[in-house]
């Protein structure tokens, strides 16, 4: 029996590290995302979780820890936000180009500086290039069911990557609500043991991460990208199988009243279900509206993309973080360029909100979705538009 | 055909370590619990002791609550700290037919004189309670048992679950302190 429990995001996300027996957790507290790792610390001192958890020094030492903690072949857990994710930088890239299949939580926050503890996407779009799989989550049973698939993912032996999933920082880390917990049999049934093919043993010593000269780097690097690109489908298989299992889909590119639309908007993240209200209030004002939510973030779903936008006209991409100096926001640069080859496509239009905590309300969304109506009418010689700010 | 709007929401106004957060977890926990879909949030940011805060409740009856961003124009407002009423606009932006709930020795009348309130406001010594019951001026439990009576929104026998594991040994003093509150408020009639 499953159980529908009041809990707050952070916490069950948590609970849902101990139903998959993670066997290590090295991990630095930073606020949005401390909450999960403190549950996790309190579940192994508590002995309800048989794993080892590293307290480290910084987020640096944490993803180091953690790769040879999966070299191992143990089942390896972190979470960070915002700094302590760009402190983890150089590891990251290190820890995909080893295939260490390792998951980590990050709870979405801005980057300093100024100094900002609240919500965005500037993290994320910093470890964009950074090779891990990348999902995003829009409410707390999502974050969920997301960090079980993210072990199964990222340990399934075709796969073989780590795993980010995007969790925005209080909007969902802080935020108290109703989330169906698996029962631990369930999630033993549906995650099989972390079978890691070459863990590191002293009997059968083997080298990893090793050197590479000009005359192996690039076959690398292009084994990673064809072994990226192959995620996908073990990724949706995964998906599949969940759903399955416990009923909840998820897909790369979740659709809400988009078909036949021909004003879409796309977002990611905890403020896409505050967007659906408001094309709900805009179907109902007569507008022919609907949304694209972008679940899958690496490897981009490039067809699934272009399938969900093809009738529409017009594309309004929502950015919580700025590429300064730059064209759009991130997500609709990348937008613009799955689409640019495209004969038919909708004219896109980007808007950037939301940035540092700002909230963004559903009469804002409605704003923003009338006004890149308007924009794509008329034209603009911005790159993009910025929502909200005084100037 | 417009839906009939089943949501409600609830801004909590109280400082940094009465517990505001705290009622609005447990509220939050005691919907869920009657099948009802629910938020509990804080104000979020820093935590400052005695600092002014507020934390946030969305119950809805019917659907699963979609919104999140901070509640501007809230059903009800509930005041854990007298004090608050002089500097912070607690009724701002407080939706026409709404409450206000406050935590005060005054009567309800003395208080919409005092601070010119034109919505229906509800009163308790919830101060006065937590000292005898609990031995504390900690008000979460109190202004708990105060707003369920004042809205009706959950059942108050749904809280006892989320007050027994929040409190633990002392999960029965709190239930009982929430009870007296429940019974003692005192409600503007409309």
């Amino acid at each position: 029996m499953t159980t529908r429990i009041g809990i707050e995001v952070s916490i069950a996300v948590a609970d849902a590290v101990q139903l998959c027996n993670a066997d290590v957790v090295a991990a630095y507290p930073i606020t949005p995302q401390t909450h999960i790792v403190e549950h996790l610390a309190e579940l192994v001192a508590n002995g309800e979780l048989d794993a080892e958890y590293i307290p480290v020094e910084s987020e640096h030492s944490a993803m180091s820890a953690c790769l040879g903690s999966a070299a191992t072949g143990a089942r390896t857990f972190t979470a960070t936000s915002s700094q302590g994710l760009v402190l983890m930088d150089e590891v990251l890239f290190v820890a995909s180009g080893m295939r260490l299949p390792i998951v980590m939580a990050v709870a979405n926050r801005a980057l300093s500086s100024p100094l900002s503890i609240w919500g965005d996407h500037s993290d994320v779009m910093s470890v964009r290039d950074t090779g891990w799989i990348q999902i995003f989550v829009e409410n707390g049973q999502q974050a969920v069911d997301n960090t079980i698939c993210a072990f199964r993912i990222a340990e399934d032996n075709r796969v073989l990557l780590p795993t980010m999933i995007h969790l925005d920082g209080f909007n969902l880390t802080h935020v108290i609500e109703p989330i169906i917990m698996p029962e631990e049999s369930e999630v033993a049934k549906f995650l099989p043991p972390n079978k890691f093919p070459l863990p590191l043993n002293p009997d059968k010593p083997v080298a990893m991460g090793s050197f590479a000269a000009p005359g192996i780097f690039i076959e690398a690097k292009w084994a990673q990208e064809q072994n990226m690109k192959a995620s996908k489908k073990v990724i949706m298989e995964v998906w599949n199988e969940f759903y399955k299992a416990f009923g909840r889909q998820y897909l790369p590119v979740e659709k809400y009243k988009s078909d036949g639309a021909k004003v879409l908007i796309l977002t990611m993240g905890s403020f896409s279900e505050t967007a659906s209200v408001a094309v709900d209030e805009l179907i109902d004002e007569g507008k022919d509206v609907g949304q694209v939510r972008l679940r899958l973030w690496r490897p981009f779903p490039f067809d699934e993309f272009r399938q969900a936008v093809k009738d529409a006209d017009v594309l309004v991409v929502l950015d919580r973080a700025v590429s300064v100096g730059g064209p759009a926001g991130p997500v609709a640069s990348e937008v613009k360029s799955a689409l640019y080859n495209l004969a038919k496509k909708p004219k896109v239009v980007s808007f950037i909100a939301g940035l540092g905590g700002r909230d963004i309300t559903v009469k804002g969304f409605k704003d923003i979705i009338t006004k890149g109506i308007e924009i794509a009418r008329t034209g603009s010689k911005n790159e993009y538009e910025i929502y909200g700010v005084r100037e | 055909m417009v839906k009939e709007n089943t949501l409600i929401e609830i801004r909590w106004h109280g400082r940094g370590g009465q517990g505001a957060v705290t009622s609005a977890e447990m509220l939050a926990q005691a919907a869920i619990a009657e099948g009802k879909y629910a938020q509990a949030f804080p104000s979020f940011g820093p935590e400052r002791r005695g600092a002014p805060v507020q934390a946030f409740n969305r119950v809805d009856t019917r659907e699963p609550v979609r919104i999140r961003a901070d509640i501007v124009e809230p059903d009800i407002v509930v005041v854990l700290d007298p004090s608050l009423l002089s500097i912070v606009n607690v009724t701002s932006g407080l939706k026409k037919g709404g409450k206000v709930i406050v935590n005060t020795k005054k009567t309800v009348k003395q208080i919409k004189a005092e601070f010119k309130i034109n919505f229906q406001v509800a009163t308790v010594d919830a101060t006065k309670i937590a000292k005898e019951t609990l031995g504390v001026a900690i008000v979460n439990t109190t202004m708990l048992g105060a707003v369920l009576r004042a809205t009706g929104v959950i059942k108050k026998e749904s809280t006892h679950a989320p007050l027994q594991k929040r409190f633990g040994k002392l999960g029965d003093r709190n239930i009982k302190t929430m009870e007296i509150a429940y019974d003692q408020v005192s409600i503007e009639e409309q």
